[in-house]
């Protein structure tokens, strides 16, 4: 605290207390705002904006809103209900098969249970799935499979076995090893040191990291549909392509609700298992 | 956890019969539910279509190889228009989901009133994914970093508004009391109370948010708003797959860098 001193002896000699600077150095302190003005010049002098476009964007958003007073349910409902439909089915399929699929990389890609040539294979598929956005995989599997919510669903597996993975293999990173180390001594073979000594320390987590991964799967199936994967986001963006905009507001109402819906009852089992 | 005398002996169990015949019925539930939706996708799919997967996939790798490095040479704007995306889209987000914040969190909202419309605020913001607020801003004021800016800000002041009002509600009230008793005005409250309380979580999620926007900016080109996502999308609509494997590349190493980054003032704010 070589700091106090200097300041304590400045508030002696009568001069106002000032707080502590949040930064030590004096050159960060004054370099970083410095630093971060002169990106800020430098983006904005750089942002290209049609101006004109946007005003004439202002008399088309009365339009949008006008729209989205009066939601319009029943005209394209055939449409929607078969859009949510696919959405929920690709949601629980990749839920599934991602959670069962995610499971042995991320025991490969835990450092303390793996060995390393295994730690950096599984390492480097799970990098994979969480680097893309959802919307850049659905583009290679609708190539690969067609349009349609398979595409979809197989995007939406790859992306949780990336997130699943991930934090599922540091969980197991941070168990005691305790309990490990004692199911080995009894002489328990790989698969119950697994069973006994890791599975039991990290499944509330991961039963609370399945849940909330399903409530991500769904968000995220209302827009791989835009790339003609599937599920809710094709009719969204041909609503609002075709300018029906009372259509594009009930279905951004349904997919709202379901948001909430799902995320409440994570909320209860997360509660539960924790 | 309930005990059994079964022959002479005491054998434990996990659970009560009860309990394991609920277990199992959720079980059952559960797949009956993955095998409704399998047959639901089966039923919506060409199969015709998917049997030649693995030669379309080797076909796609054949196209996105060698990659056409000289493209890249065009690309450094569009990856700059990415990162202010990103950047402004954040700082527009957290300008507005500090009020927000306030408003949302019990402790600091004027009127349960306040309190119900922030939520809705927060909700709706937050269960909207970026690219659909894209897809209508493009329509709204047209393609361009404007739309992608805006986007990215409306899909992030939800997130972070939740999670500051959260760290808003966690905060000590011993050193507001203390500011009251001298009797400090409300803004210096907040000012020396409360702000200095938030800050350290104010400037975490903020660089989070930032991380998952960068992200973000990188795809919301696909339906016109602006940065990486642009060129990418004409890459692909004109099956340039040697030009998309450069982009690729440069989203792959934009977001290490962006995650590099966010762990590393994370780190040095803990």
């Amino acid at each position: 605290m070589s700091a106090l001193p200097a300041r304590t002896a400045a508030s002696l000699k009568g001069q106002p207390w000032r707080p502590a600077p949040l930064i030590r150095q004096p050159w960060l302190r004054w370099g970083l705002p410095l630093l971060g003005l002169a990106y800020l010049v430098a983006a904005f002098s750089t942002i290209s904006v049609d101006w004109g476009r946007v005003a004439r964007g202002l008399d088309r958003a009365r339009t949008v809103f006008g729209g989205f007073l009066t939601p319009d349910f029943l005209s394209r409902w055939e449409f929607i209900q078969l859009g949510i439909l696919e959405s929920l089915a690709m949601t629980v399929a990749a839920t599934a098969l991602g959670i069962v699929l995610s499971v042995p990389f991320a025991f490969g890609a835990a450092r303390n249970i793996s060995p390393l040539p295994v730690y950096l294979a599984c390492r480097a598929v799970v990098a994979a799935g969480r680097s893309f956005q959802e919307i850049v995989i659905a583009i290679f599997f609708v190539v690969m499979v067609g349009f349609g919510p398979l595409a979809g669903a197989l995007t939406l597996a790859f992306a949780t076995i990336g997130f699943l993975g991930k934090l599922l293999a540091e969980e197991i990173e941070e168990i005691d090893p305790r309990p490990l180390e004692a199911v080995r001594a009894t002489g328990g073979s790989w698969l119950q040191q697994m069973a006994y000594g890791v599975v039991p320390q990290v499944l509330p987590r991961f039963v609370g990291l399945s849940v909330y991964r399903f409530d991500i799967n769904f968000r995220e199936s209302s827009v791989i549909g835009i790339v003609g994967a599937g599920g809710i986001g094709g009719a969204l963006n041909t609503s609002i392509s075709r300018y029906e905009y009372s259509t594009t507001a009930a279905i951004l109402i349904v997919i709202i609700a379901i948001v909430l819906l799902t995320e409440y009852a994570s909320g209860i089992i997360r509660k539960r298992v924790q | 956890m309930p005990t059994y005398v079964v022959g002479r002996e005491r054998v434990w169990r996990k659970r009560t019969p009860r309990q394991t015949l609920l277990a199992y019925l959720g079980y059952l539930l559960g797949a009956i539910a993955v095998l409704v939706a399998a047959r639901f996708i089966s039923g919506q799919t060409l199969w015709f279509f998917v049997l030649d997967a693995p030669e379309q996939a080797a076909d796609l790798v054949g196209r996105m190889f060698p990659p056409s490095w000289g493209y890249a040479n065009r690309l450094w704007r569009p990856l700059w228009d990415t990162l202010n995306i990103a950047t402004i889209g954040t700082l527009a987000a957290l300008v507005v989901s500090v009020p927000v914040a306030f408003l949302a969190a019990r402790n600091t909202t004027p009127h349960p009133l306040f309190r119900q419309l922030a939520l809705v605020v927060i909700v709706t913001s937050r269960s909207v994914n970026a690219l659909i607020w894209a897809l209508l801003l493009v329509s709204i004021i047209g393609p361009g970093v404007l739309a992608g800016i805006i986007a990215v800000a409306l899909r992030s002041i939800g997130f972070c508004a939740k999670l500051l009002s959260e760290a808003i509600e966690e905060i000590d009230f011993k050193p507001i009391e203390a500011l009251d008793s001298t009797g400090a005005s409300g803004s210096q409250v907040v000012a020396y109370g409360i702000v200095p309380q938030v800050a350290p979580a104010f400037a975490g999620i903020s660089v989070y948010r930032w991380d998952i926007n960068i992200r973000e900016s990188t795809v919301v080109g696909l339906v016109g708003a602006g940065g990486i996502g642009l060129p990418l999308d004409a890459s692909i609509a004109s099956l340039q797959w040697s030009q998309a494997t450069v982009i690729f590349v440069m989203i792959l190493v934009l977001v290490v860098i962006s995650e590099w980054v966010s762990a590393k003032v994370r780190g040095a704010i803990r």
